[in-house]
């Protein structure tokens, strides 16, 4: 049989790879990008190139709101989910001696997994609301008079959700490294004298940086996305991008929601963008 | 430096569970001695020395440096430092960085930081490369930051373990040799624990060679190879035949080995291997009771009356070349 040249070869065994990415990732963000730029009237969406959509988003002031509030939430998510996160963690990777014991308790951290998203979202709703649990606890032990009525519906039980949802997406990448720090680094750093928040601060935290970043992106990215929790947690009273774009697209005002998500895109890649300055996480891919 | 003080063993025990690594041993070093711990993987000399460090707790028994009991300080605490198998750099930091680590824990100030460990960094020839980081360094320069990070706390006693290890053979001949001029110029107790008994003669001013979780003979490194007690210190130091005899066990050093004719020679034998090594001449032969002595000869003896493989053998030795052996 006779020989390929050389580049031919590579050609073709990049292809399959490249087609589908080309399918399912490049063409439908063109796709999005050109519809963003159409135009739209109460009953019909026309091909166009202008810039309405864009021109009518960034100047509404429930933009740059919505724009807010879900940086806010993933904010807070992942002061909590990397609290959260690094603590579990650090307790799995140096604390517990026995590797048997390591994944025991990791696969201990996944069995949440085995319920949809959703199912673990709405099962807060009982527990949360007015005549729920907790309320029902806390005046039974005499803590509160009156139910409380922020548990449910509001930022906190949107973020509630968000950490309950996401805090593994930090705990896996941070563990991960965590477990490739040799422990001899921190008996060194003992012998020379640092105490345990010493070893914390100068040695383990700077080694586990990479995994960090990589759960700061997995959860940045999840939160910013999301629509469903918002809807569920708020019981509709709170809007992120998402809904935002959700709500477009069940008005069929398509080129609106694409204006949407490519601002939503850039935003996130400039977020990730400006995080992968910090820290150079190919040393872990 | 702060004047050496003696360390001391007192019936230092380590426990894993059930497992005894190290089972009530003794010993006294003198203050700056170069002493090597010796022995098989698992012998405990290992556990022993992470005793020292601080970094494995003491089951039983104590340590005490300079009288003072310190089984139970923190390791920094201890006036020991420790330099690690492979070396423990903290990866992120950079050489000077490293050596000046333990200051920057005694929050020692920035400008004091950086001139003592320019120190230490001379002391160890790296002062061109204090920017660099670990990774960027050869298996011999990180061990010198190892080494300079270690020194910089002021040690009373230097443990090292298996520090040789890691390097190719020529790498570690010369980092003997440093490591055996430091010593001398500092002045303190070295402790080096190694599976390797050339390094442990060529370095040791003492060993101790372990086995079995137990001291199986320590002292002088001289008097320890020129008469070993048991079989196991006899082969563990190598250059010696273990001989089983009608009247008991015998270790003879090879180069103490004379050939002769068969007749009215202490041992009769086979040869089965001859190796030629330059400057000496290998030449193995079995003996009765399946055993196999091998016997150095100079260049000049063995081709003065060469041998050829399969040639029947009388093997003498002088009465005082030989040691009875307890074990």
């Amino acid at each position: 049989m006779r020989k390929l040249p050389e580049s031919v070869t590579a050609w073709l065994l990049a292809a399959p790879m490249a087609i589908v990415l080309a399918l399912f990732l490049v063409a439908p963000i063109v796709m999005i990008v050109a519809v963003s730029f159409w135009g739209a009237t109460e009953w019909s969406i026309y091909p166009a190139f202008q810039f309405d959509n864009y021109a009518f988003l960034l100047t509404s002031e429930v933009t740059w709101r919505v724009f807010f509030n879900t940086i806010k939430y993933a904010f807070i998510t992942w002061v909590f989910t990397l609290g959260i996160g690094f603590t579990v963690a650090y307790f799995l990777a140096f604390h517990v001696r026995s590797q048997t014991w390591q994944i025991a308790l990791f696969l201990l951290c996944t069995i949440p997994f085995w319920t949809s998203n959703i199912i673990r979202m709405i099962s807060w709703i009982p527990f949360l609301g007015r005549n729920g649990l907790a309320n029902a606890a806390l005046i039974s032990a005499g803590v509160i008079d009156a139910p409380l009525e922020w548990l449910l519906f509001s930022d906190f039980s949107v973020i509630l959700a968000f950490v309950h949802l996401y805090t593994l997406f930090m705990v896996v990448p941070i563990f991960n490294t965590m477990m490739r720090i040799d422990k001899s680094l921190i008996e060194a750093a003992v012998d020379a004298g640092a105490k345990g928040r010493q070893v914390l601060r100068y040695v383990i935290i700077p080694l586990t940086k990479p995994g960090i970043m990589i759960g700061t992106i997995f959860v940045v990215a999840l939160v910013m996305g999301d629509f469903i929790t918002v809807r569920f947690m708020s019981g509709s009273q709170s809007a992120n991008v998402g809904r935002m774009i959700q709500n477009d697209i069940a008005l069929l005002a398509y080129p609106s929601a694409a204006a949407t998500a490519v601002v939503l895109l850039a935003t996130v890649l400039m977020i990730i963008g400006a995080l992968l300055r910090f820290v150079d996480i190919r040393k872990e891919l | 430096m702060k004047q050496p003080k003696d360390l001391e063993f007192v019936a230092l025990t380590k426990r894993y569970g059930n497992t005894v690594a190290v089972d009530e041993i003794g010993y006294h070093f003198e203050a700056g001695t170069y002493a090597c711990l010796l022995g098989p993987s698992g012998c405990g000399k290992s556990s022993t020395l992470r005793m020292i460090a601080g970094h494995e707790s003491v089951s039983d028994g104590a340590i005490l440096l300079g009288g003072r009991d310190i089984s139970y300080l923190p390791p920094a605490k201890r006036g020991t430092a420790m330099m690690f198998q492979n070396y423990a750099l903290f990866p992120h930091m950079s050489v000077l960085e490293n050596v000046a680590f333990s200051l920057k824990m005694k929050a020692v100030d920035a400008a004091e930081r950086r001139a003592r460990a320019g120190e230490m960094l001379e002391l160890v020839d790296l002062t061109t490369l204090q920017d660099r980081l670990p990774d960027q360094l050869s298996g011999g320069q990180q061990q010198r930051v190892a080494l300079a990070r270690a020194l910089i706390t002021k040690p009373q006693v230097l443990l090292l373990d298996e520090p040789l290890s890691a390097l190719d053979p020529f790498l570690r001949i010369r980092m003997r040799a440093e490591l055996k001029r430091l010593q001398r110029e500092l002045g303190i107790t070295f402790i080096h624990v190694t599976h390797g008994q050339d390094e442990a003669l060529a370095l040791a001013d003492e060993i101790v060679v372990m086995n079995h979780a137990k001291i199986e003979q320590a002292g002088k490194t001289r008097d320890v190879f020129d008469a070993p007690r048991t079989a196991f210190v006899a082969k563990f130091l190598g250059s010696y035949n273990v001989l089983a005899l009608p009247e008991g066990k015998l270790a003879v050093r090879s180069d103490a080995m004379a050939l002769g004719p068969a007749e009215n020679a202490k041992l009769q034998g086979r040869i089965i291997n001859i190796e030629y090594q330059g400057t000496h001449v290998a030449l193995t032969a079995v003996v009765p009771g399946d055993q196999e002595v091998t016997a150095i000869l100079s260049d000049k003896d063995f081709f003065g009356a060469p041998k050829n493989v399969g040639e029947a053998i009388g093997l003498n030795w002088d009465g005082r070349a030989a040691h009875a052996l307890s074990a």
